[in-house]
């Protein structure tokens, strides 16, 4: 037997299915059955876009740490895709285990001397159990899950209860399903030696009461909690499951108890043009809305974007963002769209843009999102991407302040009006740069007032002189300075040493830069970090770069977006900003960052504090 | 362009409507578009409808796109909101509109650069969607803010003014909107206010998707011999199959035409079109005879104009939607946000 490696819950296991073959639920069970045993795990899907027949794979990382970040390497593969076979052989870390449906035993030579073989014939049992060709495949996945249960060490119980909350009411289907996973837990528990496989999973508590959902799912309710009634779309990867999960969550949270009529309204429109001006018309006619897109679909509104800035309209668009550009990598995933959303359409431009971590944070900033866009009269952008948006995360729990209200910002009603307050569509009237606005039908007299994308005075009048056009841009730019400040705030780890380096990240590379700075410190170097969760930047945000000598800025783009964006609304000298750039599609890792750090460091001769104190 | 604000000083003698307002409420800065355009007709049209049919002038929406006819919002409805929004896509914005608020008259204007060339899509979206609105498109086959190119609803064969000839197909809006599934479809002449004006109470009366393609000639690019949407020209094709009388249903209807002269067509609100028969037998309601006598009048070389097209019992989106009665944007929090305790059922369903 070759060398096997033996770790307690912190693993990789990858499975290679086919897509289209029932697996993505039977896997999810697996990974779900380690969380009920208090044991973090990171799950990520990698998918090809393709509806049926092609490789897909499905990545949990077991990590009693709760480094939820993608890890990078193999220690088990699930080999359930002969297609791909020879790659899922050689991704496998040495000492590492293949576990494969042994109907067809394979020969010694399909597999690598240095990796550990456990076969199981997986159809061979499904099809002495089940007739059915579908079932044979459904419930062969689940008697994997059954085999993968008794060799890692998961409580059957859990599964079993999962399965109990999963087929509520559906006694048939949780029937057959026991049975299947116990096909496979039999089968394992009389044929194989338990000893034979090192990586276990050991009851821990270490999941808390956080969650675990997708961030789709979760920027979904957040724009149900966050009021919007109008959501406009088009079906593009990797956004669709937020409009289906926004119709969902409406389904069951927006319906009248006595008419059951709907409080929202969604419409897949024909295209994101139409999506955008769908968002564009409720906004200005006082509902919240936002549409969901991935990056060819901001290409696409980028036209009307111009125009809800430039007439102050507010509108919410979520961007999942994928990777680019053109069709680019449509299932894989990038933060590539920052600069094509932050300066969205001609002339000077400028949009406010929110980069939430995980879930919790897309829930939060989609709700606070509607809330800017209605202060700030403005398109407000959510920057997740397909990392967060796809794939189950554990994250905390959704919280709502109970006294928390919808904050329309400045909307002068008709009794304002009546009473004759001075109403200037694009008036300054308090020196923030926001003016008040009116909704349609509110004054049979007062109020109404021309909305365009042409050059305006005050009062909404048509002026292309030059001093009127100026007067506005320095508004619109106060305005944006507003935004600095009501924008969520960058968030701050110190660390515990004095140093002259700092590491700025945002969005989804959060999880890998936590275990990153673990992996610096545990190296001796020591960095302090700063996660931007907004733009326009706040000012928190250029007094950390003054801070420090250097500062790697860390982002998965090839062209370091965030660091053109600091250069460009900052005074700075550019040698100070070192990129950190990851790029292929895969979500970062912190073995990356840290190297990448590490060989920086390297390169200006810092010595490893613990060395230097030596 | 300039904006010069009319003086609002109302003579006594201004009848007023049911609504308490006089026609001079209903208009709006004087145009600046060309002396004579077909365009600041429509306008005075739609002034004219929208007083008859006692609306409420700030209960208005009007929308537009770009080009000379999107201009034209200014120039009527100025106690309305008005969004003048970008090339092509007026009917997103319209339809966002219209489910944010679905109490209030929708008036989208466009033209046929608008409409037919940039923003056929969303005109044939708009249309299968049953937005409840009023589609006016200023139709005068050529664009006049850039100087006279032709338009894709310009007729095959016609002459610009710098005399060249179109040699594509044109679109026929009509057509496409009645294929699309629009309730109400009509076509006029921006010459005709006694046509026009009936046509669109009967549109704004209309609770589903009505268009209005109003042949509009260009005084400055496009009322010369060899345009087919000249005054000369239409006025010369016209084929009127219809004028209609449009009584909204409070009032008592009197019959005093002669019957064998007109049509009732009975609109779901109780609204009644009644239509004065110039063609021969016409039957509005029947789709397909709609599209048969348009594309025969276009082979003839007519321009048939009248009410063609309209479904008495019209669906709109709000109805495939099932959305509640009242304006979505006057929920508030209580009726939109589920609260914290939902959520904690939402957080536990998710561990």
């Amino acid at each position: 037997m070759p060398q096997a490696i033996a770790a307690v819950n912190d693993f990789v296991v990858k499975f290679a299915n086919v897509n289209g073959s029932g697996s993505a639920s039977a896997n999810e069970l697996f990974a779900r059955s380690i969380l009920r045993m208090g044991v973090p795990v990171s799950p990520r899907n990698i998918f090809p876009s393709n509806i049926q027949g092609l490789p897909t794979w499905y990545e949990v990382r077991v990590t009693e740490k709760g480094y939820l970040g993608r890890r990078g390497g193999v220690d088990m593969m699930v080999a359930m895709n002969p297609q791909t076979w020879a790659e899922d052989v050689k991704e496998i870390s040495p000492g590492g285990y293949i576990f494969y449906d042994s109907t067809k035993p394979m020969p010694s030579s399909m597999f690598r001397d240095d990796i550990n073989i456990i076969g199981v014939p997986l159809t061979a049992i499904a099809n002495a159990t089940y007739t059915d060709a579908r079932q044979r495949q459904l419930f062969k996945n689940i008697i994997y899950v059954g085999a993968l249960s008794v060799l890692l060490g998961i409580d059957e119980k859990e599964i079993q209860r999962l399965f109990g909350e999963q087929f509520k009411g559906k006694e048939k289907l949780l029937d057959s399903n026991a049975k299947a996973l116990n096909l496979g837990r039999d089968w394992v528990s009389q044929h194989v030696d338990p000893g034979s496989v090192k990586l276990k999973i050991r009851r821990a508590d270490n999941v808390g009461d956080r969650i675990f959902v997708e961030g789709n799912n979760a920027a979904a309710l957040g724009a149900v909690y966050g009021g919007a009634t109008v959501c406009a779309w088009y079906p593009i990867t990797p956004s669709s499951s937020l409009a289906e999960a926004f119709q969902a969550h409406c389904k069951r949270l927006r319906h009248d108890k006595e008419t059951g009529k709907a409080k929202y309204a969604i419409v897949q429109a024909e295209d994101e043009l139409a999506s955008i001006g769908i968002v564009i018309g409720a906004g200005w006619n006082g509902s919240r809305a936002f549409t969901s897109t991935s990056g060819p679909g901001i290409s696409l509104m980028t036209e009307f974007i111009g125009l809800a800035s430039f007439a102050e309209v507010p509108a919410v668009i979520v961007n999942v963002q994928r990777g680019g550009p053109s069709t680019g990598m449509p299932t894989r995933t990038q933060q590539s769209d920052l600069l094509s959303c932050a300066y969205a359409s001609n002339g000077d431009t400028k949009h406010v843009l929110l980069f939430p971590e995980d879930p919790k944070e897309c829930f939060d900033f989609t709700a606070d999102a509607l809330d800017l866009a209605d202060r700030l009269q403005t398109p407000v952008f959510v920057m997740t991407d397909l990392d967060i948006g796809m794939n189950h995360r554990l994250c905390h729990p959704f919280q709502w302040d109970e006294k928390r209200v919808i904050d329309r910002g400045k909307v002068m009603t008709a009794d304002e009006l009546e009473a004759g307050k001075n109403f200037g569509r694009y008036l300054d009237v308090d020196g923030d740069g926001i003016p008040f606005r009116t909704y349609p039908g509110t004054h049979p007299t007062k109020g109404a007032y021309f909305t365009r994308g042409t050059t305006k005075d005050e009062y909404a009048r048509y002026s292309e002189e030059g001093a009127v056009y100026v007067r506005n841009m320095e508004r619109l730019q106060k305005k944006f300075d507003t935004a600095r400040r009501i924008a969520p705030q960058p968030i701050r780890h110190s660390s515990a040493h004095p140093t002259s380096y700092g590491v700025i990240y945002f969005g989804s590379t959060s999880p890998a830069m936590d275990e990153a700075l673990d992996q610096l410190k545990a190296a001796g170097h020591h960095v302090n970090a700063l996660r931007v969760r907004a733009f326009p930047f706040a000012q928190g945000v250029e007094d950390f770069i003054h801070e420090h000598e250097r500062v790697f800025i860390v982002e998965q783009n090839r062209d370091g977006q965030l660091r053109t964006m600091l250069m460009s609304e900052f005074v700075l000298d550019g040698r100070k900003l070192v990129p950190i750039l990851h790029y292929d599609g895969t979500p970062i890792t912190a073995r990356f960052i840290a190297a990448g750090v590490a060989e920086k460091l390297g390169q200006f001769k810092v010595i490893p504090f613990e060395k230097a104190a030596s | 362009m300039t904006y010069i604000a009319k003086p609002r000083l109302h003579h006594p003698s201004l009848v007023k409507n049911k609504a308490g307002y006089t026609r001079r409420d209903y208009e709006g800065a004087v145009s600046t578009l060309c002396a004579g355009c077909g365009h600041d007709s429509i306008s005075a049209a739609i002034i004219q409808a929208s007083y008859e049919l006692d609306v409420l002038p700030h209960q208005i929406a009007k929308l537009s796109g770009i080009g000379c006819s999107s201009k034209s919002p200014t120039y009527f409805l100025g106690a309305s909101h008005g969004f003048n929004t970008v090339h092509g896509r007026m009917p997103s914005v319209m339809t966002g509109a219209n489910l944010a608020n679905r109490n209030l008259v929708y008036m989208g204007v466009s033209g046929d650069g608008d409409s037919a060339s940039i923003g056929l899509g969303q005109f044939a979206h708009i249309m299968r969607r049953g937005v409840n609105m009023t589609y006016i498109v200023m139709n005068n086959g050529v664009y006049g803010l850039t100087k006279g190119q032709f338009s894709a609803t310009a007729d095959k064969g016609s002459i610009s003014k710098k005399g060249v000839a179109n040699s594509e197909e044109p679109i026929d809006l009509v057509s496409l909107a009645i294929l699309m599934g629009a309730t109400f479809v009509g076509r006029s002449f921006s010459g005709d206010k006694h046509q026009l004006v009936p046509l669109i109470k009967a549109a704004m009366a209309h609770k589903g998707a009505a268009f209005l393609d109003v042949i509009s000639p260009c005084v400055a690019f496009n009322n010369h011999p060899g345009s087919t949407k000249s005054y000369d020209y239409v006025r010369e094709h016209n084929e009127a199959l219809n004028r209609i009388d449009f009584i909204e249903g409070r009032e008592a209807i009197t019959a005093s035409y002669d019957p064998g002269t007109l049509t009732t067509v009975r609109q779901h609100d109780g609204s009644i079109l009644r239509l004065r028969k110039l063609g021969e037998d016409y039957d509005p309601s029947d789709k397909v005879a709609a599209m048969k006598r348009v594309q025969e009048g276009e082979a003839d070389g007519e321009v048939v104009t009248g009410l063609l097209y309209v479904d008495p019992a019209p669906r709109d989106l709000h109805h495939h939607l099932n959305t509640i009665d009242v304006a979505l944007n006057t929920l508030g929090d209580a009726e939109l946000c589920p609260g914290p305790a939902a959520l904690d059922r939402i957080n536990a369903s998710l561990r």
